[in-house]
């Protein structure tokens, strides 16, 4: 079997060539011979899959079928959902079953998409390598010593070996576009309060944002399309009209303005990635933009501000996980102080709460101005340094990450140096813009990943240079070692 | 900036999660890097800089003061571990 877009699937389906239910079936053939070894599943929904594959055929012989009529697809398990367990990773949600969807969930049910399962995360998204999931990494189908980013690994994971033809993820700090890049797929970030949070378990209100793995930036504009949009139950999401990404594709690069930030190009970027990512942005002048190099001067900053602002945010969010309405609960005492910190204490896995204790540090008396507000004035500096660069150029574009995959446990025991893995993406959270991550190269046999940053909501540009870039690339129908096509093809 | 036992031992009181005396070396340890790295910071000149909370450049929007939601306590106590005639039980706070 091999790997197919939703645009492939998508018209296979409303062309009679295929059904829902015997697409659901190839994919939960394909997650039962392959997630043994991957891990990217935390929840397989085979029975309610196929049920919603027989009611999407049922709307395609009808001809009312939409573009994801009957597309399977899998939702990172921090998405809410009525009808399968979310435990964003976490033994403290293991086996919460939601009231309610999350929007993401109930637009892109609506449109038609077929929920397969539920997957794989760093706990409460806490995380760059999927390590931290209470139930086990997930390995990287390239290499299964080696992480496929986090926190949205499991997404990343399942669409390379084309387990799934798509998942959801949220980014926070790069948790689409990090896996993305060292998956090989294809991630996108929209501008913060583009697609509503309501029903995404929290973990920094002002940073996180859902988005989507893809194998294409086309199939990320056919989801964006469903997922967008204003909602008001989150009182963030922006009330402004949803563009028709598809249309906008398509459209010729000359004359664009494409930034290329020195700073993303420090000693810290393996060279060899730093080749592939030169050789991305040459493509985008053969195409007729004009490349020009600008400087994000603070951006060495992001990390520092953004675990002061990550942290404080997750101290607040997190304790809601009393023991008492939902979770886990200690039960042996007979105090309710003891009860609380027992219950978390066991809920909660080592990063969750490293973050929560930093978190309630930086906001702690005595310490507010000097870490929270610091943080918060340095941020704003990383914003307006975005803002003067889109004030010259279109989009920008770097590397996504510094090196490509690295190995499970190489950095599980020095935080500091699994959080400077994000350097490149970090930015973005914090200025709430939107980026995606493209397949640009291999290193070492190890995929690398192209970003593409765009002014806020400047969403259709991003989508259409990654798009254009794909055109004329073959980067991302690399199939890896580990896949549902098997290792003796070359592309998808 | 290290952190001290009795830091940690106070910070992980006020966000109420136990920290046994086998776990406060790695703690303070993992701790004491992570403010390492933030107190970067400290360098920065920021006077008059506006504090950026947010990236959205909008206003809080405010709604009707309507009824929204109907009662679904029964479905929202599923999730629940310990509940009693549909009050939730916690360990005794008053004597």
């Amino acid at each position: 079997m091999q790997r197919s877009t939703i645009a492939e699937l998508s018209r296979q389906l409303r062309g009679g060539s295929v059904t829902s239910r015997a697409l659901v079936e190839r994919y939960l053939a394909a997650i039962e011979a392959l997630d043994g070894s991957i891990n990217a599943f935390i929840t397989v929904c085979g029975e309610q899959a196929l049920a919603a594959a027989d009611a999407a055929d049922e709307l395609l012989q009808s001809g009312q079928a939409g573009p994801l009529t009957g597309v399977p697809l899998a939702h990172k398990d921090i998405f809410c959902t009525t009808d399968a367990p979310t435990t964003c990773g976490s033994r403290m949600l293991e086996g919460y079953v939601s009231p309610f969807d999350a929007t993401a969930v109930e637009r892109l049910r609506a449109a038609g998409a077929v929920l397969v399962g539920k997957t794989n995360m760093d706990e409460f998204a806490m995380g760059s390598s999927t390590e931290t999931s209470y139930f086990g990494p997930t390995g990287n189908p390239w290499d299964l010593n080696r992480s496929p980013g986090g926190s949205s690994g499991g997404s990343a994971a399942a669409v390379a070996a084309g387990m799934i033809p798509a998942g959801t993820g949220t980014d926070t700090g790069g948790s689409i576009r990090q896996p993305a890049a060292l998956a090989g797929v294809t991630g996108f970030k929209p501008t913060y309060g583009r697609v509503s949070r309501y029903g995404m378990v929290a973990f920094a209100s002002s940073l996180d944002q859902a988005g989507t793995l893809t194998l294409t930036a086309e199939d990320a504009a056919i989801l964006m399309e469903a997922m967008a949009g204003f909602d008001p139950r989150d009182s963030t999401c922006a009330d402004l009209p949803v563009p028709a990404y598809t249309d906008a594709l398509n459209t010729s690069l000359a004359g664009k303005r494409i930034g290329v930030p020195k700073e993303f190009f420090d000693a810290g970027l393996d060279s060899d990635n730093e080749q592939c990512v030169r050789e991305a942005i040459a493509v985008f002048e053969e195409q007729g933009a004009t490349v020009v190099e600008v400087s994000l001067p603070n951006l060495h900053l992001s990390v520092p501000a953004y675990y002061i602002v990550a942290p404080a945010e997750c101290s607040s969010n997190l304790s809601r996980f009393d023991g008492v309405r939902f979770g886990h609960r200690h039960e042996e005492v007979t105090d309710l102080e003891s009860f609380y910190k027992l219950t978390r204490k066991e809920g909660f896995g080592p990063e969750v709460k490293r973050r929560i204790i930093t978190g309630a540090y930086v906001l702690s008396a005595g310490y507010y101005d000097a870490y929270y507000l610091k943080a918060q004035q340095v941020r704003q500096l990383i914003s307006e340094d975005f803002k003067r660069c889109f004030a010259e150029v279109d989009l920008l574009a770097g590397p996504t990450t510094p090196t490509p995959a690295f190995l499970l446990g190489e950095k599980m025991d020095d935080p500091v140096q699994m959080y400077l893995n994000d350097i490149y993406t970090i930015g973005v959270n914090l200025a709430g813009l939107p980026g995606i991550s493209v397949p640009c190269g291999l290193v070492r046999g190890l995929p690398v990943g192209l970003q593409l940053i765009g002014p806020q909501f400047g969403e259709s540009a991003v989508l259409n240079c990654a798009h254009i870039y794909q055109q004329q690339t073959q980067w991302h129908d690399l199939v890896p070692a580990i896949s549902a096509s098997g290792s003796d093809g070359d592309s998808r | 900036m290290a952190l001290s036992k009795k830091d940690i031992q106070q910070i992980a009181h006020l966000a109420r999660i136990e920290v046994s005396d086998d776990e406060i070396a790695d703690y303070v340890d993992k701790l004491s890097q992570i403010i390492g790295l933030v107190d970067q910071l400290q360098q920065v000149n920021t006077t008059d800089v506006v504090p950026m909370a947010h990236p959205s450049d909008m206003y809080q929007r405010l709604r009707d003061d309507e009824v929204s939601e109907v009662n679904q306590r029964e479905l929202f106590q599923r999730n629940a571990s310990a509940v009693t005639d549909g009050l939730y039980r916690v360990p005794k706070v008053l004597d």
